[in-house]
């Protein structure tokens, strides 16, 4: 599942800079956070595209950027042929219909007045897609569909747990038979047992409904189970883009490399014995991200022009992007 | 090696409006000197909550421990004075949490903090413990240690944060480290970090550490003696290879499981416990996970199983069916 497929969204050098005011009336311009730096990439149909990083890295920004729940500071955003940034508000909710998210946080997510039933229903009530017995159908069905009893429908959310308010947020997601589903850390706030039920979940919905997930989240092993492609961001920009085995077998990129080596192995074995690579000192401010590559100032193997020259992402493999100046030299 | 800390019994319950939890229901083990200690469950299986029984630090009311010995030293932590334990606390038994910004106090320095422990365990005087805090930084890897000892916590990031709770702990030399999920909070590359710096640590000052996860991965790599608990119960103990190799029990199967592993073949599927834990409040008869077990048979509905030697090799196990668990690789 790779080129030669239709993509389904093409993000073209996307940006979000978040202006930083001082002044308390008379506000002025003193930076902006540059919290997606020029992104691109493009989501295949039916594939899950895995977006990793760190905190601060700009990943949710580029999720919610895409849907434009930001406005962007510029580039594009084509779904389905169509240029998202070109269209007005009403245009963009009826297009928002084959676009959905699943959000981090079950407790924030869902209102805490709401029954399941008027949360689920909503999105449908919203767009006019079904009322009365019809919604009440529907929702009944998506309980089911999301492993949940349709017989919790009058019920709050403070009556369930976390795991199971997460399928309440999948069912929601799905109520519009959305194309793409934007999964933002679905899982990073719940167990490792109730993680593994609604990664599990996902992957169902996905096998029955064709759909296309961007599946967003720091945890490295999880986004590597669930995805077909990988972009591993740094600091507001891609470092690295491949399939997952191409990019979990053959790292290109030092920070790729170093992000790999230090995901714990649940396996004695394994884990005493391999090297890590650690990396020196934290993660830049987006609001003063260095010159040159923003990797610079933790790389292990910098050299002059990486403090001087931002590296273009290249394609040294098919399929297989990097920015960096000397990946040659793990080929 | 001699024993260092020995627990019996150890049962905490906390008294609420809704009922009693029981939340740590008599747990026994012993750690050897310079020993380290994976204690590993998800949230609510008492790991926190019994490491805090240790130091005596249960908010009471609603919380009480209700039974048990803690041996350490020589002497019942239980049934000595508030006084005695003062002397104890934060000097022979250090603690680091796991939000590093709630635990360090916002309006004092990063050196008044550390400064504090000195002068009040050691009775140093203000250069003296000066020169100590700086060097306690310096050890933990953060930079220009003299100067940030001015700063406040909010000018440190994260993982540096987490490096001055380490310096704090290791200011008097403790005998025993308990870290409490000290890296959920940071990212891998950071935790990558302190990883390493614990186990540097403990290397060169000889203490024994207890790290409480719900990473089974985290302690795959650090530790020698891993609990696995479930529901305030220990469920398996073993030393590291027999957990994760010679796996007995059906939940620390499930863990294991649940977990996507980066060299698993593509297309695996994960292995997800069903149901969610037992509410503390109205615990189970039988066994606590016998719920959710796929070995379930009559028996464990009715009777809790104690832990029973397996294998030799010090490899202790609470399950009825732990025969018919040995040698599956899942549930």
């Amino acid at each position: 599942m790779s080129t030669g497929e239709k993509p389904l969204v093409i993000v073209r050098h996307l940006k979000k800079y978040f202006a930083i005011d001082r002044g308390a009336i008379i506000k002025h311009h003193v930076g902006d956070i540059k919290a997606v730096d020029d992104v691109s990439f493009e989501i295949y149909d039916g594939e899950t595209l895995g977006l990793v990083g760190e905190t601060g890295c700009g990943k949710t920004t580029v999720g919610r950027t895409m849907l434009r729940l930001y406005e962007p500071t510029d580039g594009q955003v084509i779904f389905d042929g169509v240029d998202l940034m070109s269209l007005n508000e009403s245009k963009l909710r009826r297009m928002r219909q084959r676009m959905q998210m699943i959000f981090q946080d079950p407790y924030a997510s869902l209102n805490p007045r709401m029954t399941v039933g008027s949360i689920i229903g909503a999105p449908l009530e919203v767009h006019g897609v079904a009322r009365g017995k019809a919604k009440l159908n529907r929702v009944q069905e998506l309980l089911q569909m999301v492993g949940l009893n349709p017989y919790f429908i009058n019920r709050y959310p403070h009556e369930f747990s976390g795991g199971q308010r997460q399928r309440i947020g999948i069912a929601r997601s799905m109520a519009l038979n959305p194309d793409l589903v934007i999964c933002d850390e679905p899982i990073s706030s719940l167990d490792v047992s109730i993680q593994a039920q609604v990664v599990n979940l996902l992957e169902e919905l996905q096998d029955k409904l064709g759909l296309t997930y961007l599946f967003i989240a720091h945890d490295l092993s999880m986004v590597r189970h669930i995805s077909d492609r990988m972009v591993v961001m740094y600091l507001g920009k891609v470092m690295e883009m491949a399939d997952r085995d191409e990019i979990y077998l053959n790292p290109l990129h030092p920070y790729t490399q170093a992000l790999m080596s230090a995901v714990p192995v649940a396996d004695p074995e394994v884990a005493q014995k391999r090297k890590r690579i650690i990396l020196e000192g934290d993660i830049p401010s987006p609001a003063n991200p260095p010159d040159g590559c923003n990797f610079s100032t933790r790389c292990p193997i910098v050299k002059e022009i990486c403090k001087r020259d931002e590296p273009e992402i290249r394609e040294l493999r098919p399929g297989h992007y990097v920015a960096c100046h000397f990946a040659e030299q793990f080929l | 090696m001699s024993d260092l800390i020995k627990i019996k019994s150890l049962t905490t319950r906390f008294y609420t409006e809704d009922g009693v939890v029981r939340a740590v229901n008599g747990i026994s083990y012993t750690m050897e000197e310079g020993e380290t200690l994976g204690v590993v469950g998800e949230s609510g299986c008492g790991k926190s909550v019994h490491a805090l029984s240790i130091m005596y630090l249960i908010p009471s009311p609603p919380g009480k421990i209700e039974g048990g010995e803690i041996w350490f030293d020589g002497r019942d932590l239980l049934k000595a004075r508030e006084r005695e334990l003062e002397k104890i606390r934060g000097k022979d038994i250090a603690m680091v949490f796991q939000d590093p910004m709630t635990s360090l106090n916002p309006v004092f320095t990063v050196g008044f903090q550390i400064m504090e422990v000195l002068k009040l365990h050691l009775k140093m005087r203000e250069a003296q413990a000066r020169d100590r805090a700086e060097e306690l930084l310096r050890i933990v890897g953060i930079p220009d240690a003299r100067q940030r000892l001015d700063d406040y916590p909010h000018q440190f990031s994260g993982g540096m944060r987490q490096r001055a709770m380490i310096a704090m702990a290791l200011s008097c030399n403790p005998k025993l480290l308990i870290a409490d999920e000290p890296t959920t909070a940071l990212d891998v590359t950071i935790q990558a970090q302190i990883i390493e710096l614990v186990k540097r640590l403990q290397e060169q000052l000889g203490m024994a550490v207890m790290w409480i996860t719900h990473d089974l991965g985290v302690v795959a790599e650090l530790a020698r003696t891993i609990n696995v608990m479930y529901a305030g119960y220990i469920v398996e103990r073993g030393n590291v290879m027999n957990i994760y190799k010679k796996t007995r029990h059906p939940y620390t199967l499930g863990l294991m499981g649940s977990l996507p592993r980066l060299d698993a073949a593509p297309g695996t599927k994960l292995v997800s416990i069903p149901g969610l834990p037992p509410d503390l409040i109205d615990l189970p008869k039988g066994c606590p996970f016998a719920a959710r077990c796929a070995y379930r048979v009559d028996q464990c509905l009715e009777e809790m199983p104690q832990l029973e030697e397996v294998d030799g090799e010090q490899h202790t196990v609470a399950c009825w069916r732990w025969k018919q668990v040995a040698g599956r690789k899942e549930l």
